[in-house]
């Protein structure tokens, strides 16, 4: 049976974590390295590394970082943040990066993601969505939530699958932050329309929010940063908790 | 020396980086020599089968994996290039394993993308490994199960997890993205 797959998201500035609530705030958290090794070891199931600065200066680091990973953990993971090209992501996969998450660029161009999944097989294309239910209708926002687009959710969604997105990362902005919960409308609504599978995103703030994902939407992963980070909750622990829950995890 | 066999774009390094973890050297390499020469050989999985068939027979490497006479592990794409026929692309491929390739039915969510466990297994590769232990996954094709399947998952349908024929092993998981479970599994590749 395919597990359900728990996801923890470092943000990466200047190669080292940093922990912050919505940008504000930010504060160094240490070697991401180290804090991946712990990831892995506790039982997750992928790692999703965001780079949230992604200035030219400090792509090298990035990549340099990105190198350091690959050869020290023995799970999947994916690297976002500041990628526009074919020749960026090429940088990514040969330093040893599984998947590239993309957002902002593939809203610019929607034509990288069939240039990439082209080049490196659609596997490796993660599209993330920022979404927000603003007048009555859920809509594709970029530059990390600060720009709205005029594109509707459901049918970006479908854009992405046709042009060979092997994954949607589906964050709602409405819910990001909150630790209400993740967002069950908008989540079952993509996931019907598109065939990939979906990871959800934003909200987790109690075990139970993951079990809810799981149970009321036919999502295949649930992503969460900080409450991981914060050691709110453990992953042996969420997992645990999910088997009891007849949920299947790892 | 672990030749590791280079034929498209895709991150090979990850199988380096496994056999580094494991204390093994190893080359990545398309030359036809080193391939045959080598103690053992990977086939790695990434990318799109008609384009990497194309590029495999476009260096003589398809002849130099046929006359491979070391143990030989394909991986994913690997596993898939070494069965009859692919419908990714209508490929013919290596035909070392007589089943075709096919596009899983848009029953589930595809790709089959994660960790999951066996529905059946011998011995060989997954000596020491329990139905129940996951391994990830990530594929849109999948390997009919044939006389040569020795272990099988099941999503959508039971599909090929693991396939032996004499020297040639190939797995349809990531044993190099398996967590522990999969260092076992090339564990047990190495030291066949």
């Amino acid at each position: 049976m395919l597990k359900k797959r728990i996801i923890p998201c470092l943000d990466i500035k200047d190669g080292r974590t940093v922990k912050g609530i919505n940008f504000v705030d930010i504060r160094d958290a240490g070697d991401p390295i180290e804090l991946a090794k712990k990831y892995v070891k506790q039982g997750a199931d992928e790692l999703v590394f965001l780079d949230i600065t992604a200035t030219i200066e400090n792509r090298s680091t990035l990549i340099e970082l990105v190198k350091k990973i690959a050869t020290e953990i023995n799970i999947p993971f994916t690297v976002g943040g500041g990628i526009n090209s074919v020749a960026d992501v090429a940088k990514l996969i040969k330093a040893g990066a599984d998947k590239v998450s993309i957002n902002s660029s593939a809203v610019k161009t929607p034509q990288l993601i069939a240039d990439i999944s082209k080049e490196f097989g659609s596997q490796c294309v993660v599209v993330a969505i920022d979404t927000k239910y603003e007048s009555g209708e859920w809509k594709v926002f970029v530059h990390g939530g600060r720009t709205p687009t005029q594109l509707k959710t459901l049918e970006w969604a479908k854009e992405i699958e046709r042009l060979g997105a092997g994954e949607i990362l589906l964050t709602s902005m409405n819910n990001d932050g909150t630790k209400k919960g993740f967002a069950l409308d908008i989540t079952n609504q993509v996931s019907k329309a598109v065939n990939i599978p979906i990871i959800a995103s934003g909200g987790a703030g109690t075990k139970a929010d993951f079990k809810v994902v799981f149970k009321k939407t036919s999502d295949t992963g649930a992503l969460s940063a900080s409450i991981f980070h914060y050691g709110e909750i453990s992953i042996p622990v969420l997992k645990e908790y999910l088997k009891t829950e007849k949920i299947e995890t790892r | 020396m672990i030749a590791i066999i280079k034929y498209n774009a895709g991150n090979i390094s990850s199988v380096q980086n496994a056999l580094i973890r494991l204390g093994y050297d190893s080359i990545i390499t398309d030359n036809s020599n080193e391939i045959i020469n080598a103690e053992k050989v990977i086939l790695p999985g990434v990318g799109e089968a008609s384009s990497a068939m194309k590029h495999l027979k476009g260096r003589g490497l398809d002849e130099a994996i046929l006359n491979v006479q070391q143990p030989l592990l394909g991986i994913c794409l690997g596993l898939q290039l070494m069965c009859d026929f692919t419908e990714e692309g209508s490929t013919n491929c290596l035909s070392i394993f007589n089943t075709q390739v096919k596009k899983f039915p848009p029953k589930d969510k595809v790709p089959h993308i994660g960790w999951n466990s066996f529905s059946s297994k011998k011995g060989g590769l997954l000596e020491g490994i329990n139905l129940e232990d996951d391994v990830y996954y990530v594929h849109s094709y999948y390997a009919e199960i044939s006389d040569e399947t020795v272990a099988t998952c099941n999503y959508i349908q039971p599909f090929s997890a693991v396939m032996q024929k004499n020297n040639f092993y190939a797995t349809q998981f990531h044993p190099e993205k398996s967590a522990d479970i999969g260092e076992q599994i090339l564990k047990n590749f190495l030291e066949l």
